[in-house]
């Protein structure tokens, strides 16, 4: 039994110490970071390891930092009932990487990988039927990148004219209105734009 | 015998039995189900991308909307997952209030579940029992709220009003009228031959193959695990009260039925106690950065004013950090792992729904059983599109 999260930390890190590139509890969870090369192995080990027992798959999620070379996260939790503790594993990778695919470890990986690939148009490898799973048939684009638009960019409606459902680009009445709080006594960002272009047209 | 061919059968998305909108292609030999195939994402809104842009008060609502069933146990997690990152506490009453709203999600959710799966097998009774008290149940949500469904009721850092002295007295009075009806149910169904020849030895789970599957909640415990997060990982003032969790042995359609009229009864015992010991106090944090002030407060203090005003234009900003949490939904564990940036947004926030994984496991159950078998395990797997397709 390892009923203490430091004790897994311990555990875990003198295992695998070569492994894992960070690993930390911040309000009271465990969260180690590793390269995409030891995905399959570490997965299987805190899987199969007897004292650990992190049988079950919760999530795979993912993360995008558009900002950051290493653009996108993926974060794998697991949960051991025996140990009633959980872990998250955490992967950053750049765009164009595929990752191994962690189905032959735990079956339900398919359904996430597939939702994850759908959503950020990541890539896996071995993955027996990397399809889209939420989006619609034919859809193109990955919604939940950050540079996709939130109204996105089909519209889908029935049309009395030619009865059935056609699909239109989005027309919008108004523009989606994005909000900036940074400093309300200031102005927002784009009155003090227009604040420095006035006064560099007087000067 | 004459060889037969194999036949694709698409079941839904327009389908009764469906439990909404999943298409399901069957592959058959004779009536022999030899794969099947589901298409999810009809009801797909794309709530995680409309969390992203919207303050955190915002994006509460949009948690009623996944599980309709039992709205409240899905803010549940997320107002959960923002305190935790606020590392705020609410105060004792607001607690005990979020466990009677979540017990009577759960008693919402199982009535609906049990009753359609009986309907989708032939029995017509159960449903109409059973929703006379469904209804009950959403005026209580109704009276607590406002909202009979979409009830946008708990908040970051308690819930949003006290409850009605009247209120309490009447969840107290159902009670004890509602296990009669428990009762009833159960004289309809669980001994019923045709009910058992349904659903006894259908869509077995084995202990390994529900771990393998991801599978939590009555799906899990149904197959003889003894896991339950409001017992094991105890939120709230769930460590205070007494409670069973009901154990399934064979892991069939029929112990899972079982398990949730069990849950049942068990959700009706919690509410009794927590209305029993239900603290004096207030009903959400007191700080003024976080729970917006009284409406009265608006037209005395103009500090109450001002924090009213950044409530509810910019909201409230949460400290940079990510958390998963988790809640036992009526449909399994019902996690949201939160990434804050520091500003008034969620910089990403994942719903896990139970009910992902157990559609999932729709081809590894299926295969073999028989075409009309198909609507008895999808009835006990109790899977809602609002959470499945999010």
């Amino acid at each position: 039994m390892v009923d203490n999260l430091i004790k897994v930390e311990k555990l875990i890190n003198s295992e695998l110490s070569s492994k894992i590139l960070a690993s930390e509890i911040k309000f009271s969870e465990l969260l180690l970071k590793i390269s995409v090369n030891e995905i399959s192995d570490v997965i299987l080990f805190l899987k199969s390891d007897k004292r650990l027992k992190f049988k079950q798959l919760i999530d795979i999620a993912a993360v995008d930092y558009p900002n950051e070379e290493k653009r996108f996260e993926l974060v794998y939790l697991l949960l051991s009932l025996e140990n009633n503790q959980r872990v998250k594993v955490s992967v950053k990778f750049e765009p164009n990487e595929k990752i191994p695919s962690i189905t032959k470890v735990y079956p339900s990986a398919n359904w996430m990988e597939r939702e994850v690939f759908d959503m950020y148009g990541i890539k896996f490898i071995n993955h027996p039927d990397l399809r889209r799973i939420l989006t619609d048939y034919n859809f193109k684009g990955h919604p939940l990148r950050k540079d996709f638009p939130l109204t996105g960019f089909n519209e889908v409606r029935y049309s009395e004219k030619e009865k059935k459902v056609i699909y239109e680009p989005v027309k919008l009445e108004q523009n989606y209105r994005n909000f900036d709080f940074s400093s309300p006594w200031e102005g927002t960002n784009y009155q003090k734009q227009i604040k420095k272009s006035e006064k560099n047209e007087k000067n | 015998m004459k060889k037969t061919k194999s036949m694709s059968l698409n079941f839904g998305p327009q389908h009764p039995a469906a439990h909404g909108v999943l298409r399901l292609i069957l592959e058959l030999e004779g009536e022999i189900v030899e794969k099947a195939d589901p298409h999810i994402g009809l009801l797909h809104r794309g709530t995680e991308k409309l969390i992203e842009n919207k303050t955190y008060t915002q994006a509460l609502p949009y948690f009623d909307r996944l599980d309709y069933v039992a709205p409240m146990n899905q803010e549940h997690a997320f107002a959960l997952a923002t305190e935790k990152l606020l590392k705020i506490e609410i105060p004792a009453r607001a607690k005990y209030i979020r466990v009677i709203f979540c017990e009577i999600g759960r008693i919402l959710s199982h009535i609906l579940n049990v009753t359609t799966q009986a309907l989708d097998v032939g029995a017509l009774t159960p449903s109409l029992w059973g929703f006379e008290e469904r209804e009950t149940l959403m005026t209580f949500y109704e009276r607590a709220s406002g909202s009979r469904l979409h009830a946008n009721y708990f908040r970051t850092g308690g819930v949003h009003k006290d409850l009605p002295t009247k209120l309490i007295e009447d969840i107290d009075k159902f009670c004890v009228s509602f296990p009669k009806i428990i009762d009833d149910l159960e004289d309809l169904l669980t001994e019923n031959r045709i009910f058992k020849q349904r659903n006894v030895d259908i869509g077995i789970v084995s202990k390994r193959d529900a771990l393998d599957h991801s599978f939590t909640g009555v799906m899990l415990r149904g197959s003889g695990i003894s896991w339950d997060l409001r017992k094991s990982q105890p939120y709230e003032c769930y460590e205070d009260l007494d409670f069973k969790i009901p154990v399934g042995k064979n892991g069939d359609c029929y112990d899972r039925y079982l398990c949730r009229i069990e849950e049942m009864r068990e959700s009706v015992k919690i509410i009794k106690q927590c209305i029993e010991n239900l603290p004096k106090g207030p009903v959400k944090t007191v700080d003024g950065k976080i729970s917006p002030p009284a409406r009265e407060d608006l037209k005395q203090s103009m500090e109450a004013l001002i924090h009213h005003f950044k409530l509810f234009t910019e909201g409230f900003r949460v400290p940079a950090g990510n958390v998963y949490t988790a809640v036992e939904a009526p449909k399994g564990e019902f996690g949201v792992y939160l990434i804050s940036d520091g500003s008034n947004r969620p910089y990403r926030c994942k719903i896990r729904a139970p009910g992902f994984s157990h559609l999932q496991a729709m081809d590894f159950l299926i295969r073999g059983h028989m075409l009309a078998d198909v609507p008895a395990v999808l009835g006990s797997l109790d899977i809602v599109f609002g959470e499945v397709d999010r």
